[in-house]
């Protein structure tokens, strides 16, 4: 069985509330993968389509999003949160891989902004034991609060170096046309008590620590070397998947100061590519919370067990630095509208690596790492694609 | 014929209950006397908390019910709240943790009357019921 690789990519404008239903939603980032692939919808015989359920009201979205794409094949629905498009790449992988099918079309969407704040809050509380936990009043920035928590009492991380996160973020917001937030931060802005950034949302997490709920979508069209041939530009291979999971309940946990599923995804996708992460050129990493980005670089390898902190205070993964990350200003910047994130993700590495990445591009990358994490560590998804 | 009766004790625990119907429902019950109970399955000495009644290493169904509310845990870590999910608007602000017990953890709040910078990670607490509004119930953690 030959490669599998990646054809064309797309992604909606990030928005807090976007103008179209979510099938028309979807659609925006289907017809620019196809375009970009050059690739029709009669050309792609299966897709599967990626979103968290509840913030819409459409059930068993699939054929819906199928139908509206004038995609005939079958269609599948993928769900881990706020990974589920990097789990629909997986999928998408295997289709491919065992011959199945020759172009799958994997559709991230998600529209935030029909329920308010504190609903989606409650949503994404439930997206752990709701026997257990949300009874206790769980929302997502708590639950990574507790993870910089630990790491402020195991490895002396401060607001300061989270606060440097967000400032790295937005440095490169501004310049990502697709990206909610596009205002700059400076350090002032992140750590004087003046600023509404600095108001409390979960300790020790503030306001500029959080990335904000958004609509969107992406969209990936994974294609087999074979059918590749007959199209006119050539594929960006995928050369890893990784994907583990951890306990739900917090309490079955071993520490809160990483998230092993994102450890075991990305060994895994190492593994199967024959890297290590000193082969990684460019990577997007899940920063939901600015914690979430230096546990990131963490569980990826690029740094030891409470050195992340010390990568952003060097600059080492600004476009400049040793590992530039998340240059497209992450979803700090962008917003993450849950299903269409890593879709996104995906889309800022296929770009790099083909040279198109405009005024965020990394000089020459050969290969690239996409990290795309669902709750708080429950699923951990790790990407590496290669030119 | 009689209606039957469905056991939907577990409504009654936490502020906002998204469980009604469990075989782990005598959990409230024992809330209602004042403990916290844990379970453990009896032939492969595996403690769970949350409670179960199946264990997972055996598949056996057979877990024994025990007492939390004497032992002192280790707290693992915190965050106060500053905003809730809907629902939970009333309790604001609160400060959810996780108590380590050495050979199980328990995830809850720590009680409200516990000063904020006496809070520490590393300090040893224990586990307490809390009594809410309309009647229901869940844990807190206060220091030993």
């Amino acid at each position: 069985m030959g490669k599998v690789g990646i054809i064309g990519v797309g992604q909606s404008v990030f928005s807090r509330s976007a103008s179209g239903s979510f099938k028309e939603l979807a659609f925006e980032a289907f017809k620019e993968a196809c375009q970009d692939g050059g690739i029709s919808a009669q050309e792609i015989d299966a897709s599967v389509t990626c979103s968290a359920p509840e913030y819409d009201k459409q059930r068993s979205p699939s054929a819906l999003v199928a139908e509206y794409c004038g995609l005939k094949g079958p269609a599948f629905y993928a769900e881990t949160l706020c990974s589920s498009s990097s789990t629909g790449v997986r999928l998408a992988y295997s289709l491919v891989k065992s011959g199945l099918h020759d172009a799958v079309a994997v559709v991230g969407v998600q529209k935030m902004s029909e329920i308010s704040s504190a609903a989606s809050q409650e949503l994404m509380g439930r997206g752990t034991d709701i026997q257990w936990e949300s009874p206790f009043g769980t929302m997502m920035p708590a639950y990574y609060a507790l993870f910089a928590q630990a790491h402020m009492a195991e490895y002396g991380l401060t607001n300061e170096d989270l606060a440097k996160v967000r400032v790295k973020s937005s440095t490169y917001g501004p310049l990502n046309d697709r990206a909610v937030f596009r205002k700059s931060l400076d350090l002032e802005a992140l750590t004087s008590p003046d600023s509404k950034m600095t108001a409390p949302v979960a300790a020790p997490l503030r306001v500029g620590d959080c990335c904000a709920n958004a609509d969107g979508s992406s969209c990936v069209i994974v294609i087999s070397e074979e059918k590749a041939k007959s199209l006119s530009r050539d594929p960006i291979w995928i050369l890893g998947v990784g994907a583990a999971i951890d306990s739900v309940n917090l309490a079955s946990r071993d520490n809160f100061t990483s998230l092993p599923s994102a450890v075991n995804a990305g060994k895994a996708a190492y593994k199967m590519a024959g890297m290590t992460p000193d082969d990684i050129d460019v990577a997007e990493v899940h920063d939901c919370f600015t914690i979430a980005e230096l546990l990131a670089y963490e569980a990826l390898g690029f740094a030891k067990p409470g050195q992340g902190k010390e990568m952003i205070k060097n600059k080492e993964t600004y476009l400049e630095g040793r590992i530039p990350v998340n240059v497209d200003g992450g979803l700090l910047s962008k917003g993450h509208p849950i299903g269409a994130t890593g879709g996104s993700q995906i889309r800022t590495i296929v770009k790099q690596l083909r040279g198109e990445a405009g005024e965020i591009q990394v000089k020459n990358p050969e290969v690239g790492l996409v990290h795309n994490v669902g709750g708080v560590g429950i699923y951990g998804n790790v990407t590496i694609l290669g030119r | 014929m009689a209606k039957r009766e469905i056991d939907d004790r577990f409504k009654k625990f936490g502020t906002v209950s998204f469980t009604a119907i469990s075989k782990v429902n005598d959990f409230v019950d024992n809330l209602e006397q004042g403990k916290v109970m844990a379970t453990r399955c009896p032939d492969c000495n595996i403690s769970y908390f949350p409670p179960r009644v199946d264990c997972a290493e055996c598949l056996g169904s057979n877990n024994e019910w025990f007492d939390t509310t004497e032992k002192e845990g280790t707290l693992a870590t915190f965050s106060k709240m500053k905003y809730g999910p809907v629902g939970f608007e009333g309790d604001l602000p609160y400060t959810i943790a996780v108590l380590d017990f050495g050979d199980f953890k328990m995830f809850g709040r720590i009680s409200n009357d516990v000063p904020d910078d006496s809070i520490k990670i590393g300090m040893k607490m224990k586990v307490h019921v809390n009594d809410l509004q309309a009647d229901q119930k869940n844990f807190v953690f206060k220091p030993v």
